[in-house]
C-alpha cells in the first residue's frame, strides 16, 4: 500500500519534470517572473539585515558618559565610583578628572587657543561607562535612573543615530512586508491563471479519468505538483538573482572599503532564510495551483 | 483514511446473492424536459450477458451511464448488487466505477498517450502496485491481440484495433460488470464477430456484461436475453 502510494507520487513528480521540460519556454518565462516577483521584497530584506549588522558592528557596545556637578567632592566621586562597581550591566568604566580632561582639550589640534585663554577649568570630573545594554528603551531608562543622583549633572549617550536608525529599519520591514504580501497574491494568481489554462487543455484526460473512477485526489494531484515544482523553480531563481545582486553590490563596495579602511562586506542569505523562502515560494505556487484547480476541477463533469 | 473506509464499505456491500444489476421504477428526464427513461423495470443477474436494443434516441446509451453514475436517476432505484447507486455520495462514485469496465461508444482514448499507457490508467488510479500493473497491462493487451503494438500511439490504430483498445482498458482491472455501447457501431462484420467473440470469453470466466447495440446481425444467432428499449419503456 504505502509502495504504491510512493509509487503514484514520484510517477506524478517526474512526470510534472517533464511536462515542465517539454514547454521550456513557457516554463522559464514564468520561473524568471516569479523569481523576479520574490526577489524584490526578499532583496530588501537582506539589504536590512546587512545595515543592521554594519551597524552593530560600528556601534560596539553603547557607551554613557556621566558628568558630575562642578562642585563634586572626592566622597561624591567614590559615591559613584561604588555605584558602578556593584551594577552587572556595566562591561567597564572609566574615570576622567576635570584636570585630565582640560589636558586633553588642551593638546586637542586646534583648541589650544582656547584652551590657553581659560582663566578657570569649566570641565567637570566625568566617567565613561561601557554597558551590555543596547536596546534604546532600557537605556532610557537607565539613563533616567542615574539622572535622578544627586552628584549627577547630565547624562548623556548618544542614542539619537541609534533611534533614527531603528526607525528606518521598522520603516524597511513594513515594506518588506508591503511588497511581500502584493508580489505574493500576484504570484498566487499567476499560477492561477498558469493551471487554469492547464486544466483547459487537459479537458479530455480529466474527464476520462473520472470516468474510470478516478478520486478527485488524483486527479488534482499532477496541478498540485506542478504549482509547488514551478513555485520551488521560482523561489531558487530569487535566491540566484539576490546572490548575483550581492556579488555585484560587494564589487561596487570594494574601492570604498579601501578607501575608508572599513572591513564591510554584504552577506548572502543565511541557510535559515534560504530554506525558508523555499518553501514559502513553493507553497505560495500550490497554493496558487490549488485555489485554480478547486475552482475550475467540478466544472468537468463526464456526460 | 477515508478512501479505504470507502472501499471498505463498498466491499462489505458486495452481495453474491443480490442480482448484479436492479432496477425498479428508475426514470430519468432531462432538464430540458426530454424523457429518455421510463418506469424502467431490470434485473440482471451475476454472470448474465444481456443485449440492450432499440433505436437510436430510444435510451440505451442513458441506461448504462446509469449504471456507471455518469448519469443520475429523476427518480427510482439503482442498485449494483445490492447497493443503491442512486443517491451514491460523489465521493463514493470513483468506488463504484472500479467495479465496472465501460466501453465508450466515442472510446475515450487519450491521444496523447501510447496503447500501453492507455490501459494502464485504470490502475494507476486505482493505487496499483507497478510490477503488477505492468503484468496486468500486457495480459490485457495479449487477450485483445494488441500485444505488439503497446508503444503505438492510439492515432495510428485502425478502427477495429482503437475498440479492442478499449476493450483491454476496459478489462485491466477485472471489473464485475462490463458495460459496452455500441461496441461492434464502424466495424465490418468480420471484426464484429471478433468482438463478440472476446466478450463471451470474458463472460465465461464470470463477468456480467450488459451491450447496446442497433446492430441486428449480432442479435440472430445468440442464445443470450435480449432486452429492447422503445421511446424510455422497456419492452417484453
Amino acid at each position: 500500500m504505502m509502495r504504491a502510494w510512493l509509487t503514484q507520487h514520484g510517477f506524478v513528480f517526474f512526470h510534472t519534470l517533464k511536462r515542465l521540460a517539454s514547454t521550456p519556454v513557457t516554463t522559464l518565462l514564468s520561473i524568471t517572473v516569479m523569481g523576479i516577483a520574490l526577489s524584490l521584497p526578499t532583496g530588501v530584506y537582506v539589504l536590512m539585515e546587512n545595515l543592521q549588522s554594519i551597524s552593530g558592528q560600528t556601534a560596539g557596545s553603547p557607551q554613557i558618559s556621566l558628568f558630575l556637578k562642578q562642585d563634586a567632592s572626592k566622597e561624591d566621586i567614590d559615591k559613584i565610583q561604588q555605584r558602578l562597581q556593584e551594577d552587572s550591566r556595566i562591561v567597564n568604566y572609566q574615570f576622567i578628572s576635570k584636570d585630565s580632561a582640560l589636558i586633553q582639550l588642551q593638546q586637542s589640534s586646534g583648541l589650544t587657543d582656547i584652551a590657553a585663554n581659560l582663566t578657570y577649568n569649566p570641565l567637570p570630573d566625568a566617567f565613561v561607562v561601557h554597558t551590555r545594554e543596547n536596546t534604546s528603551d532600557s537605556l532610557e531608562q537607565w539613563k533616567l535612573t542615574m539622572q535622578s543622583w544627586p552628584e549627577i549633572a547630565h547624562v548623556q549617550f548618544d542614542s539619537a543615530w541609534v533611534d533614527r536608525l531603528n526607525v528606518l529599519l521598522k520603516l524597511g520591514r513594513s515594506v518588506v512586508l508591503m511588497l511581500a504580501t502584493l508580489l505574493s497574491i500576484s504570484i498566487v494568481a499567476i499560477m492561477f491563471n498558469t493551471i487554469r489554462l492547464q486544466i483547459l487543455t487537459k479537458r479530455d484526460e480529466i474527464e476520462i479519468s473520472k470516468l474510470i473512477g478516478a478520486t478527485d485526489g488524483f486527479i488534482q494531484r499532477p496541478f498540485l505538483y506542478f504549482g509547488a515544482i514551478q513555485g520551488l523553480c521560482g523561489g531558487i531563481t530569487a535566491w540566484l538573482i539576490i546572490a548575483w545582486g550581492i556579488d555585484a553590490l560587494n564589487g561596487e563596495l570594494m574601492p570604498l572599503t579601501q578607501l575608508y579602511g572599513l572591513e564591510i562586506q554584504l552577506r548572502y542569505l543565511s541557510l535559515q532564510d534560504s530554506i525558508s523562502l523555499l518553501l514559502f515560494s513553493a507553497w505560495l505556487g500550490w497554493l496558487g495551483a490549488r485555489i485554480s484547480v478547486a475552482s475550475h476541477l467540478w466544472q468537468i463533469e463526464p456526460e | 483514511m477515508p478512501e479505504n473506509l470507502l472501499k471498505r464499505f463498498w466491499i462489505e456491500r458486495y452481495n453474491e446473492q443480490n442480482p448484479m444489476i436492479t432496477f425498479k421504477n428508475v426514470s430519468k428526464r432531462y432538464p430540458d424536459g426530454y424523457i429518455a427513461l421510463n418506469n424502467v423495470e431490470l434485473e440482471v443477474e451475476s454472470g448474465e450477458m444481456v443485449f440492450l436494443t432499440g433505436h437510436s434516441g430510444a435510451g440505451k446509451s442513458t441506461l448504462l451511464k446509469l449504471i456507471a453514475a455518469i448519469e443520475r436517476p429523476t427518480s427510482g432505484v439503482i442498485a449494483i448488487s445490492g447497493q443503491n447507486i442512486a443517491q451514491l455520495k460523489s465521493a463514493a462514485i470513483p468506488y463504484l466505477r472500479r467495479k465496472i469496465g465501460f466501453i465508450f461508444q466515442d472510446h475515450k482514448l487519450l491521444f496523447d498517450r501510447n496503447v500501453f499507457e492507455n490501459v494502464l490508467l485504470p490502475l494507476q488510479i486505482s493505487d496499483f502496485d507497478n510490477n503488477t500493473a505492468m503484468s496486468r497491462v500486457r495480459a490485457a493487451l495479449d487477450k485483445v491481440g494488441l500485444l505488439k503494438k503497446e508503444k503505438v500511439m492510439p492515432i495510428t490504430l485502425s478502427g477495429g484495433e482503437r475498440q479492442r483498445l478499449c476493450i483491454a482498458r476496459a478489462v485491466v482491472h477485472r471489473p464485475a460488470i462490463l458495460i459496452a455501447d455500441e461496441p461492434t457501431g464502424n466495424l465490418d462484420i468480420e471484426y464484429a464477430r471478433d468482438i463478440m467473440a472476446m466478450f463471451k470469453s470474458f463472460n465465461q470466466v464470470g463477468v456480467t456484461i450488459l451491450i447496446a447495440t442497433h446492430d441486428a446481425s449480432l442479435l440472430d444467432d445468440t442464445q443470450h436475453r435480449i432486452l429492447s428499449l422503445k421511446q424510455g419503456k422497456l419492452a417484453a
